[in-house]
């Protein structure tokens, strides 16, 4: 099997190192060949944990889950980790057809039919493939295929599980330390060493541009982990993603590119179907766009910057989401953030998510209504607030509210929890508010066509009164659309300040949009927009079970392709991200302020681009790091247990579920499985409800 | 103040406001009461007696202090936060809700505005200096941004090609998480060297850059002044920033003086605030320049920071492009922020701000736009770090824009008798208003003017010249027409944009149909009308 580059650390030199000086122009080649790092790396590469833990012991006795993971760190690099696969079937089989989702398709096919099974392919065709693999990795077997949808009336809210109160009262104490630590080092960095922060005083009359205690949070606390933050990349975002290795001599203040780069896998992209390519259908049209169109139109919508290509785009974005018209913004933030003023203003009320995204928060402060927030995904505590608010009428005159606009998203990119639209709809009929459902990550990464939670729940779109999107996730391209009924839309082309005066999408952008909503459709490349679809389900359920079996907490519900790793202590933040990338995974870390003070968190994206053997890996890896870094606290309650025959299992859930909110503790063991085990059942089981 | 932190679990809000959300007034509530509980009470208890006996005036003080401090310190659950709420029955909420009817989401459109979407221009391929439309017709195109017509520049479109077969089209992340490419740290370096500042930071798109910028660096309690003519944008900055703005006339430096003067007189004797002059470079609503120079001596005079908005002027003026800071001869480092577009006439995407490094890594952080949003996509950061080579490289572009510029001007100011033009003699982008002689004999409403100019537009484009007009700022929903009036709105305009992609035969023909055009309307009988 000539051509299969599963595993990056034996495939040749990334071929993207090369191109990527070519483009940038002659007068800066920023990068060089970065093999011998990644010699060297691999070599002296040992889990081993040197991140002071500030305020937490080692293990308390930990029952049953497997010792000898922790404390003999295999001898063998898990990045060569070979897991039992299946095998990927040579090129002439039939199967491979469906399975090479690029551009090399048509050209691999016509290559092998002349060719014997085994005849080597050559040099060039064996580096083109291997980069294409590099952004989007070949199906394995036609087992790792799912597709999601929610069945059932009632759609309940993931079990969040709570480690022991051990880790939750050591966590509040390293933050105490930090706090304390940071300010003993202003106390005396303020008294002698005055240059340092000079920035925060008064300066020549000027106040500082900082205030002090605004300040604090980013000087003593994120500045420690500041290289987990904004890793230079280059390449392509695929399956893969390559990182500019970087220094810093002077404790994260600055840092210094090294000269090298590391391929890692890519667990932090939001390219839920894998559309972020430089090869096959989407860069191919995209070459002929700038082509065929330039560059940019250089003029906003409101001017002339409406071309064929965006009536072309917004018919085919509401044609699919299902609605009337659409319109479209060349960025997804703008286009929350300036499509509210065009829907609500004084008078009006605006109830929004405690989560939602702050593009979100942004458009309703510009608006001028009155915004009201309730707890994340509860209908109780938004159908209190709808009854008390429309009782009450508008603050002080309380005449009655013009309008109620409820805006939540789709899907939660910090919680990967999805928005409980039947309970929405329902509460819609009663209360009358309008609806405005950003689409941003489900957009084309749930439901069985990817059209986002409507599809997913199976509910008709035109419950929903506005569906806004971005094309920055699934879609591998930029910007942002809205979609609503035509009188609707007709009116915001003409009253919102991002259509009027925001520069619009380029035309690479557009064709990026049209190429991958005709793949996903199925109108080109038959039967690939749909495995993209079902490899997203499927690895999305695949890698959540795994790293509930082996004990993590994760959060979220079961179909959702964010999957957020409760890490807890500030201090497991870094620690987490650098052994990830020690076994040369990239993934996000966020804490305080993204998140509460005490869940910090690692959230991985998975991807359709992923194989299985790459989830392997990164459970493998999380395993290590896990046992490492004394992650794995889960109770139980949310799941990772043995299945039961189906039919039982609602059942079981439902009886813990009672039993939970009673207040009792449900008998469950703690789930700590064997690396092993979690890798044997995972296929089958992850067609099961999980549990 | 740790205790903030401790305490505040709401997500986000505590990095955008820092107010203490009202959970942390119930625990300080709660822990007083438990305070009260504590066996430490019978010290208390004891004190008191042995103050007692030394001298009972002394209690019965302590004692009405005692009282005072509590209700002080319960004082505020019970009042301020909660707005009366008029209590209601189960029953009456029910009917409440039943009756209550909210209007239709959006309003129907009216006609000018139908009129606007069916004759907006659609065209097909792309947009250079001669443009298709849908309706088959090749037409003259000075309507659009792209004064050097890079977009179409076979070099820089091979190079863009290059980048999406390397980098893919989007980066799919946020710059924080791994969506910062090489690519875009390059055209980074390249706008600051080229602006002539430490760093530079790009964002995603233009036109919300500086709505993103103001709210970074101002807040609750600083003090913003800015010209009454700003852009959108800049507004909206303003708004979300909740400080406290000033606004001083148009261009004017002495109303500008006086009021720096007086704030700074009002602020005597008060803690120092953070406060600075925003305007823009060339003015997007009226086209004119600033007076940078004599703005600079204001603000080293009165202690302001200038926050300075060149998405207009950046690429255009000056002799390479870097705006108007060269071409006013003055030290770029006196303006504390430039901001700047790259979706104009570098003929590539985004906007950027250039400053010190400080300011820079500021906004990596806390601009909302930049954090919270996919980066620019690689190969438009490459298109941009391109052209800004050429724009140094090759000054005789922008001179040759400069020649055209000049041509139109001489085709239309001095020779029509219904328009001027506002626009600076170096701005590309000519904004032609009527002459307010005619607007007063013919008693021309904002509104009828736009609708004039709409007809200037469709007659030069029925003679195969296309261009636009000036759109006004679209009001907020809901606010009575009495507060719209007092707002600042831009003066109803047609916008020629020049490029130096048409020779001068080509300007001079297509500056003649417009002024025909023009002529045509203002005789024509639709607008002939006394006052
Ligand atoms: C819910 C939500 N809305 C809007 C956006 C902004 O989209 P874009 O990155 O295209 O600006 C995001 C991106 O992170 C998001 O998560």
């Amino acid at each position: 099997m000539p051509l299969r580059t599963l595993n990056p650390f034996i495939s040749s030199s990334p071929s993207s190192t090369t191109t990527t000086t070519e483009v940038l122009s002659e007068k800066e080649p920023i990068r060089i060949e970065s093999r011998e790092v990644r010699e060297r790396n691999r070599a002296k590469f040992r889990p081993r944990f040197s991140i002071p833990f500030s305020g937490s012991p080692k293990t308390p006795t930990r029952p049953s889950s497997e010792p000898t993971g922790r404390l003999e760190p295999p001898s063998q690099p898990p990045t060569s980790f070979r897991p039992p696969s299946p095998q990927i079937p040579t090129l002439s089989l039939p199967t491979i057809n469906l399975t090479t989702a690029t551009g090399e398709k048509s050209k691999m096919e016509e290559m092998s039919k002349p060719l014997t099974l085994f005849a080597p392919p050559s040099p060039a065709e064996v580096k083109r493939t291997a980069k294409a693999h590099a952004a989007f990795g070949p199906l394995g077997s036609k087992q790792h295929l799912y597709s999601s949808r929610f069945v059932g009336t009632e759609f309940p809210e993931p079990i969040a599980d709570e480690p022991p109160y051990f880790y939750l009262i050591t966590t509040y104490i390293s933050y105490l330390i930090l706090i304390i630590f940071g300010h003993v080092r202003d106390f005396f960095g303020k008294r002698f060493k005055q240059e340092s922060y000079k920035y925060l005083q008064e300066r020549d009359g000027y106040a500082p541009l900082n205030s002090d205690f605004d300040n604090f949070y980013i000087r003593r606390l994120q500045l420690r982990i500041n290289d987990c933050f904004r890793r230079p990349v280059t390449g392509v975002p695929g399956r893969f993603i390559t990182l500019l290795d970087r220094e810093s001599d002077d404790f994260n203040l600055s840092f210094k590119l090294k000269g090298t780069t590391t391929e890692t896998l890519n667990m932090s992209s939001y390219n839920y179907l894998g559309f972020a390519q430089s090869e096959g259908e989407c860069a191919d049209d995209a070459e002929k766009s700038i082509k065929k169109y330039g560059i940019s139109f250089c003029s906003p919508r409101g001017d002339i910057g409406t071309s064929d290509l965006h009536t072309a785009v917004e018919q085919q974005v509401a044609e699919f989401v299902g609605k009337e018209a659409a319109t479209i913004h060349s960025m997804g933030f703008v286009t929350n953030a300036t499509t509210f003023t065009a829907l609500v203003g004084k008078g009006c009320l605006m109830i929004s998510d405690q989560l939602n995204h702050s593009s979100i928060r942004f458009g309703a402060r510009l608006s001028g209504a009155v915004i009201d927030m309730f707890k994340h995904n509860d209908m109780a505590d938004l159908e209190r607030l709808l009854r008390e608010r429309i009782s009450q009428g508008q603050p002080r005159t309380h005449r009655p509210w013009r309008k109620i606009l409820v805006a939540v998203e789709g899907l939660y990119s910090m919680e990967g929890t999805m928005v409980n639209l039947p309970g929405l709809v329902a509460l819609k009929k009663k209360y009358q508010f309008a609806l405005y459902v950003d689409e941003a990550h489900s957009i084309g990464a749930l439901g069985p066509r990817g059209r986002g939670v409507c599809d997913y729940f199976g509910i008709p779109t035109s419950e929903i009164d506005i569906l806004m999107g971005t094309f920055t996730k699934s879609f591998g391209a930029n910007g942002g659309y809205v979609a609503g009924p035509r009188a609707f839309i007709d009116k915001i082309r003409v009253t919102n300040a991002g259509t009027i005066f925001g520069e619009t999408p380029t035309p690479a952008v557009l064709t990026q949009i049209q190429t991958s909503l005709k793949i996903i459709n199925g109108e080109i490349c038959n039967g690939q927009g749909e495995e993209r679809l079902q490899r997203l389900a499927f690895n999305s359920r695949y890698l959540r079970l795994g790293l509930k079996r082996l004990g993590f907490i994760v959060y979220g519900h079961d179909d959702s392709p964010i999957i957020p790793l409760l890490l807890y202590h500030p201090a497991k933040i870094p620690a987490f991200s650098h052994e990830m990338l020690k076994r040369k995974i990239a993934v996000v870390v966020v804490g305080y302020p993204a998140t509460p003070l005490i869940s910090s968190r690692a959230r991985f994206c998975v991807s359709a681009a992923h194989t299985k053997d790459d989830l392997d890996r990164m459970l493998a890896a999380c395993d290590q790091a896990g046992d490492i870094l004394q992650l794995k606290f889960s109770s139980g309650i949310a799941g990772g247990q043995e299945p039961v025959h189906d039919g039982l299992t609602n059942e079981g859930v439902n009886e813990m579920r009672s039993c939970l909110e009673a207040g009792g503790e449900p008998a469950v063991d703690p789930p700590r499985w064997k690396l092993e085990d979690v890798l044997k059942r995972g296929v089958q089981d992850v067609k099961k409800p999980l549990c | 103040m740790p205790d903030s932190l401790l305490t505040n679990t709401s997500y986000l809000s505590a990095a955008q406001n820092s107010e203490l959300p009202s959970t942390a007034l119930h625990y300080l509530d709660t822990a007083l009461s438990y305070i009260q509980k504590i066996p430490g009470s019978s010290i208390v208890i004891r004190y008191i007696k042995t103050s007692h006996q030394n001298d009972p005036v002394r209690t019965v003080i302590e004692l009405f202090l005692f009282i005072f401090a509590v209700r002080y310190l319960l004082a505020p659950t019970y009042s301020t936060k909660k707005t009366k709420n008029v209590s209601l029955s189960e029953e009456e909420i029910e009917e409440l809700v039943e009756d209550w009817t909210p209007e239709p989401l959006v309003s129907d459109v009216t006609e000018f505005e139908r009129v606007e979407n069916e004759r907006r221009p659609v065209i097909v391929g792309p947009a250079g200096p001669k443009v298709k439309l849908l309706n088959g017709r090749t037409v003259t195109n000075l309507a659009s941004y792209n004064h050097y017509n890079f977009a179409n520049n076979p070099d820089l479109t091979q190079k863009a090609v290059n980048t999406v077969r390397t980098y893919g089209v989007g980066p799919c992340s946020p710059p924080g998480f791994y969506g910062t490419q090489d690519v875009h740290m390059k055209s980074e370096a390249d706008i600051a060297s080229h602006v002539g500042l430490p760093a530079a930071i790009i964002y995603a798109q233009s036109f919300s850059t500086i709505s993103s910028v103001i709210p970074a660096f101002m807040k609750r309690g600083d003090i913003i002044v800015a010209d009454k003519a700003v852009n959108y944008p800049i507004r909206k900055g303003l708004q979300i920033s909740r400080s406290q703005v000033r606004w001083y006339e148009h261009n004017d430096m002495d109303d500008l003086e006086r009021v720096l003067q007086r704030l700074v007189k009002e602020g005597q004797g008060k803690q120092l605030t953070r406060r600075f002059i925003v305007t823009e470079g060339l003015f997007e609503c009226v086209g004119d320049m600033v007076d940078l120079p004599r703005i600079v001596e204001l603000k080293m005079k009165y202690k302001f920071r200038i926050l300075l908005d060149e998405t207009w002027s950046y690429g255009v003026l000056g002799r390479s492009g870097r705006g108007v800071t060269e071409h006013q001869n003055v030290d770029p480092t006196n303006v504390d922020m430039i901001i700047g577009g790259l979706a104009g006439a570098l003929a590539s995407g985004g906007g950027f701000c250039a400053s010190t490094e400080e300011i820079v890594e500021h906004q990596r952080l806390s601009a909302a736009s930049y954090t919270f949003s996919a980066a620019l996509p690689a190969f438009l950061a490459t298109t941009a770090s391109e052209t800004v080579s050429m724009l140094q490289e090759q000054p005789n572009i922008i001179q040759s824009l400069r020649e055209n510029i000049k041509t139109m001007w001489t085709m239309l100011d001095p020779r029509s008798d219904w328009v001027r033009c506002t626009s600076s003699q170096d701005n590309p982008v000519m904004l032609l208003v009527l002459k307010d002689q005619h607007v007063e004999e013919r008693a021309l409403s904002t509104a009828d003017q736009d609708s004039l100019l709409q007809d200037c537009v469709d007659e030069a484009l029925a003679n195969g010249v296309l261009i636009t007009r000036l759109k006004g700022m679209p009001s907020p929903l809901g606010v009575a027409p009495r507060d719209l009036q007092k707002e600042w709105q831009p003066r109803p305009a047609l916008k020629v944009c020049v490029t130096n992609a048409l020779s001068r035969k080509e300007t001079e023909r297509a500056g003649t149909v417009i002024r025909h055009a023009i002529t045509t309307v203002m005789r024509g009988k639709k607008w002939q009308r006394q006052s």
